[in-house]
């Protein structure tokens, strides 16, 4: 085992956060991916336990954690279940914005209850004409007098509909394109803020997936976050350092997936013998526990550097996002290899594992995007060489 | 509200070996825990806090190591915890036990109410809250799984039995002990765990107790322990899956064959 010197710490918030996946989490990940039921027992544990807080500031009830801290706690999260890991971590998403830009009295307002897990939060950008290509959101955000109205559907949006407090995303000036858009953050409950269907999805069931629509939804002006125009680089700073979360759920997913296929290796026998005797098995095993511990090391080393307060991290987190969403795709699909026609079996937990994972691939920016990002970088760090 | 809670950190049960030489339990390389009763306890006090307020302390007697498992008490939400931790206790048996833990409480002074888990998972005897209730003198209340009200200076509380429960007022202070069904144990928090770390946990030794020398450890203890063995396994039985006449009629011939 390589030894990450994490901080006693972290070691502290590892070992709390394996105990409620063992205990809490695991013991019903698959009830709850068959019937899609939101998480609530188990967000009220971790709520409890103060880890909704850990980025949070001391002073507004958190723990002054890092990037790693969220990391670790989605790597255990996830060895248990995927869709809980990402309720939990879309609840940070939503947070993120502000902290980082939220003004004094905007962080007074809401990290109070978001540390202490009695509201969660959630993150609007994605809308159905609006993937990959962010710039092409037709959500409005118009300013009349001391409030904005807000028009337009938001979709595909983790925690939505069971989420107090929303980030969202609006365009507020069109004729100055990706400078023109504004970040907002709306609650439940303000008239003209409805919710569409929940999707039904391949993995990460647990976590709920729905539409916001907004019409004529009239928010203050005081929810605006930061200035008018900064909706963009807002929404690309937050996700430069939830990425690495992502990151994590999917280094845990794999873990979950290696874990499993190892017990499952040295329990079945075939030919008069454990298949874990077998080469082709061992060989399998050890390419995925190398590409785990590679995927471990990116995403530690990631978060590490963010934490250290390096401003310029988009191509690292991209880079740790993209490595270990397909390792854990790829590990998944040989731990049900391994359990060869069990595998493909509810039954068993390794289905699941691979059904999880594929999202970890499309989802915080595909992983086409994250290629674009790293090149884009390569090529502007090459430029700039050149210049000198 | 002051609450008094008692624990023990035991071996984790499912990993003990007897050494066959010297009859002892081997607890090198075992993971100590805290007896798994005791957590009901723990939780039991700490919802008494969360409800009347007041401080939840937290005692174990043991070795130096047994710190760990206050410690772990205190991160769930106990106030302070409090080590006997004396070479003159060493070998005390149940008798001797609750005498030098009705001793601390004595010291304490001021409690309301005592909560122990029924029983310890290692020695499983059930004697010691019992005990220490007799030593100080107030009700006891054993096998308790809920505490219906507490008020005016009483407590109700349901009490398990082999036949169904007995609902018990018992005049406070009073000494509970408790079962699994009672509650369930919650998870640490961060900030409780940190806290933990950084408390000062008090030691009391024997002379600070002022207990009598000839009732605690080796000396105030008439019994002991002679021998632990494993009782040996018994031996697999024998299946017949074949119809039910011809399986009735091969069992007769067995029976028949073995005097039975």
């Amino acid at each position: 085992m390589i030894d990450y010197l994490l901080t006693e710490d972290q070691k502290m918030i590892r070992d709390l956060c394996r105990q409620i996946t063992e205990e809490k989490i695991t013991p019903i990940a698959a009830e709850l991916d068959k019937t899609g039921e939101f998480p609530w027992e188990i967000i009220k544990v971790i709520a409890q336990s103060d880890l909704f807080g850990l980025v949070i500031e001391e002073k507004y009830g958190g723990m002054g954690g890092g990037v790693l801290d969220v990391c670790i706690a989605m790597e255990e999260f996830s060895k248990g279940c995927g869709g809980v890991a990402i309720t939990y971590a879309a609840s940070g998403l939503g947070t993120y914005p502000i902290i980082l830009y939220g003004n004094e009295e905007q962080k007074n307002k809401y990290l109070p209850v978001l540390a202490k897990g009695e509201k969660i939060a959630a993150f609007g950008l994605t809308e159905p004409a609006a993937g990959s290509d962010a710039s092409a959101i037709q959500t409005t955000a118009k300013k009349e007098g001391n409030h904005y109205i807000l028009n337009g559907t938001k979709h595909f949006i983790t925690n939505g509909g069971d989420a107090q407090i929303y980030i969202i995303i609006a365009i507020t000036n069109k004729s100055k394109g990706a400078r023109g858009v504004s970040a907002f953050i709306v609650e439940k409950d303000t008239p003209g803020f409805t919710f569409g269907k929940k999707e039904d999805k391949m993995g990460i069931r647990a976590s709920s997936t729905r539409e916001l629509i907004f019409t004529d939804c009239k928010i203050p002006k005081e929810n605006l976050l930061a200035r008018e125009g900064q909706g963009f680089i807002i929404t690309m700073k937050i996700f430069d350092i939830s990425r690495p979360g992502v990151a994590a759920q999917a280094l845990g997913i794999a873990q979950g997936a290696l874990d499993a296929a190892v017990k499952y290796a040295r329990e079945r026998v075939q030919f008069g013998k454990p298949i874990s005797s077998f080469q082709g098995i061992q060989f399998m095993l050890a390419d995925m526990a190398t590409q785990v511990e590679a995927a471990r090391a990116l995403v530690y080393a990631t978060a590490r550097e963010i934490d250290s307060g390096n401003k310029n991290v988009g191509s690292d987190s991209a880079i740790a996002k993209l490595f270990a969403s397909d390792t854990a795709m790829k590990v998944t699909t040989d731990a049900v290899q391994i359990f060869g026609g069990y595998g493909y079996m509810k039954e068993y937990p390794v289905e699941k594992y691979m059904r999880d994972a594929k999202i970890t691939q499309i989802y915080e920016g595909t992983n086409q995007i994250q290629r674009n990002i790293i090149a884009q970088a390569l090529i502007k760090e090459a430029a700039k060489n050149k210049k000198k | 509200m002051n609450i008094i809670v008692f624990i023990k950190q035991v071996p984790e049960t499912t990993q003990v070996q007897i050494d066959p030489k010297t009859n002892t339990l081997i607890r090198e390389g075992v993971q100590s825990i805290i007896n798994p009763f005791d957590m009901y306890a723990i939780e039991e006090g700490i919802r008494l806090k969360e409800k009347f307020g007041g401080k939840v302390t937290v005692l174990t007697m043991g070795p130096p190591q047994a710190e760990s498992a206050l410690r772990e008490a205190i991160s769930l939400g106990c106030d302070e915890g409090i080590l006997l931790s004396d070479r003159a206790f060493a070998g005390s048996d149940t008798l001797a036990t609750s005498y030098t833990l009705a001793m601390a409480v004595k010291k304490i002074k001021e409690f309301d109410i005592i909560i122990c888990g029924k029983q310890a998972s290692d020695g499983d005897t059930a004697q010691v809250g019992p005990g220490i209730s007799t030593h100080l003198d107030i009700p006891q209340i054993t096998y308790v799984k809920k505490i219906e009200e507490v008020k005016d200076n009483s407590a109700i509380v349901e009490r398990m039995t082999e036949e169904g429960f007995e609902v018990i007022k018992a005049p406070l202070p009073c000494l509970i002990t408790v079962v699994k069904e009672i509650n369930e144990p919650r998870i640490p928090s961060l900030k409780g765990m940190m806290r933990s770390k950084k408390a000062a946990i008090t030691t009391w030794k024997a002379i600070d107790l002022q207990a009598e020398e000839d009732r605690i450890g080796l000396k105030g203890s008439p019994t002991q322990v002679v021998k632990i063995f494993t009782p040996p396994s018994r031996p697999k039985g024998q299946i017949f899956d074949g119809a039910a006449d011809e399986s009735v009629a091969k069992l007769v011939d067995i029976l028949k064959s073995q005097l039975i």
